[in-house]
């Protein structure tokens, strides 16, 4: 098992925002986590990437708990993240956000982390995620004169060079021009086939019955169904919960 | 042959362009503003000066001793500003300097009101130092810092250092222990703070807590906004200006910390970047000319 999240919850002044949801991810899978507005989506990224710590409840990630881990140290572990909110450096370059990123062997050790960072193996290892995520045109733009779309592909870029296991992805296609979500969709795809096991923020529903084979979702903080796009399409729980009740 | 008077604004001017790029260093590159730096100079001078006065070590001692000394305090108090962001780090940075002059000031280990005499510049080949000879080693010395800096700016650390001070919660997703990178700042930046309190220490000759205060951390904090945050050389040249007016006209030397301040606001208003600042008027202007340049060949 990739990733077990088992009772976690997560108050914040005593607004429950999870409530003992369980679920787990495997290796190479996309699964997809929906729900209304404030169901706790991103909350339960933030907790599993080590933001604030759970009230509640338990998260192992290839059998170790990431209970009381600092974020640097779960990214270290192999889970890469992308943020609702776009949030890339926006003073440095494309190439240089993906080096960050890339850093994460050398940070440990302050002896490594005074070697020059532009350099050999690791350049060329960026170079080629520029390429896969398609963004060779922009690879010396400071980010902040990039479109939206292109901003979250140098998130997941970003992430990539984290090696990572375990990917989370919030709202990717979110923002974007339809032509843009379906190539994000490929390069996701992409990502999964590689192995990397995906948990999917999605609010467009075309996106998530497409990529996903199994969906977990949330509302007001609780699991309130899990299962394959056909079954999650049918379940009246869902149905009310996210399209309102009919009549 | 240089008068001394010239010699004087020089050695003056260095010293504060090593305390500009120092706090650039904690402010420009890893982005946590402190209004305290004045304190890690004081410390540094202080430091150098009880060790040279009181046990008999030499300049050439006692001034590492008071660098290490202020890189150790500035951990210490690095710690708990890492706690805290933006405004509340400048106001619990504002703290420490209030603190470390009060200390200066009311515990008769530091020489009180009246400080500390009879430092003196340091000796070699068995006589004392000369002030252009004192002048060339503390510029050697802000050379080599300044290639030091480079380094560090083209390094993991220097990278993981823009990314905190781009985004903390980025750069802790990509893997970049937040705490730790800061504290590294704090101890590099107070540390040539000490060492830059050491040299004004044994050029003055005598110290007061007075030299440390608040208004000197916002002198500091002038040149470094100035010249350009976060630039290599934006700090330097702001030193050298801000070192210099006062110089040149008795009026500016009055009004000083009101031009300072007055100035502060303005760059902030105008050309956030500073001097050189990427974006600033100064350096689009050479880049015009230099591309050109390039056309007309």
């Amino acid at each position: 098992m990739l990733l077990e999240v088992k009772n976690l919850s997560k108050e914040f002044d005593g607004l429950r925002a999870l409530d003992r949801v369980s679920f787990s991810a495997e290796e190479g899978e996309i699964l997809g986590i929906i729900g209304p507005n404030g169901a706790g989506k991103t909350t339960l990224f933030n907790i599993v990437s080590g933001i604030y710590p759970p009230t509640g409840g338990e998260i192992f990630f290839q059998g170790r708990s990431l209970l009381h881990l600092k974020p640097h140290q779960i990214s270290r572990l192999g889970v890469g993240r992308t943020f609702q909110i776009v949030r890339p450096f926006l003073n440095l370059d494309v190439e240089t956000n993906i080096l960050v990123a890339s850093g994460h062997r050398f940070y440990p050790n302050l002896l490594n982390s005074i070697a020059p960072f532009r350099k050999g193996e690791i350049l060329e290892e960026v170079r080629r995620l520029i390429e896969r995520a398609g963004l060779q045109s922009y690879a010396h733009q400071l980010t902040k004169t990039l479109p939206l779309g292109i901003k979250k592909r140098v998130e997941i870029a970003r992430a990539l060079a984290l090696h990572p296991r375990l990917l989370l992805l919030d709202e990717p296609s979110g923002g974007l021009r339809f032509e843009e979500s379906i190539q994000l969709m490929d390069l996701i795809r992409q990502i999964a086939e590689q192995g990397i096991g995906v948990l999917l923020i999605e609010h467009n529903m075309h996106v998530v019955m497409d990529l996903c084979r199994r969906i977990v979702v949330l509302d007001h903080g609780s699991k309130i169904a899990e299962g394959t796009p056909e079954e999650i399409r049918s379940n009246p729980r869902v149905i009310e919960a996210y399209l309102g009740k009919e009549g | 042959m240089i008068s001394g008077y010239l010699i004087t604004i020089l050695i003056t001017i260095t010293i504060y362009a090593m305390l500009a790029h120092s706090l650039n260093i904690i402010t420009g590159r890893a982005g946590q503003i402190s209004l305290g730096h004045s304190a890690f100079f004081g410390i540094g001078a202080y430091a150098s000066a009880l060790f040279y006065t009181r046990t008999g070590l030499s300049f050439w001692i006692s001034v590492p001793l008071g660098t290490i000394l202020a890189g150790m305090v500035g951990a210490l108090l690095g710690i708990p500003c890492l706690r805290v962001r933006d405004d509340f780090l400048a106001i619990t940075t504002m703290g420490i300097v209030f603190v470390v002059e009060a200390i200066f000031l009311y515990l008769p280990f530091f020489g009180g009101a009246m400080g500390i005499g009879g430092i003196d510049l340091p000796k070699w080949f068995g006589r004392e130092m000369t002030k252009p000879e004192y002048f060339v080693l503390i510029f050697i010395v802000l050379i080599l810092l300044l290639l030091l800096d480079r380094r560090l700016e083209r390094s993991w650390l220097g990278l993981a250092w823009s990314s905190i001070r781009e985004d903390e919660v980025a750069a802790g997703a990509m893997g970049v222990d937040i705490v730790r990178f800061k504290v590294i700042a704090f101890i590099l930046g107070s540390a040539i703070a000490g060492l830059a309190g050491g040299f004004y220490a044994h050029f003055l000759t005598f110290i007061m807590p007075q030299n440390f205060g608040f208004g000197q951390s916002i002198v500091i904090l002038c040149m470094v906004v100035f010249g350009g945050i976060g630039t290599r050389w934006g700090p330097i040249v702001g030193a050298i200006i801000l070192g210099i007016l006062p110089e040149i006209s008795r009026p500016i030397m009055e009004y000083r910390t009101f031009l300072y301040g007055l100035l502060l606001v303005a760059m902030m208003r105008f050309q956030p970047g500073g001097l050189l600042g990427e974006e600033s008027v100064l350096p689009r202007f050479f880049r015009r000319i230099g591309s050109s340049l390039k056309k007309s060949n």
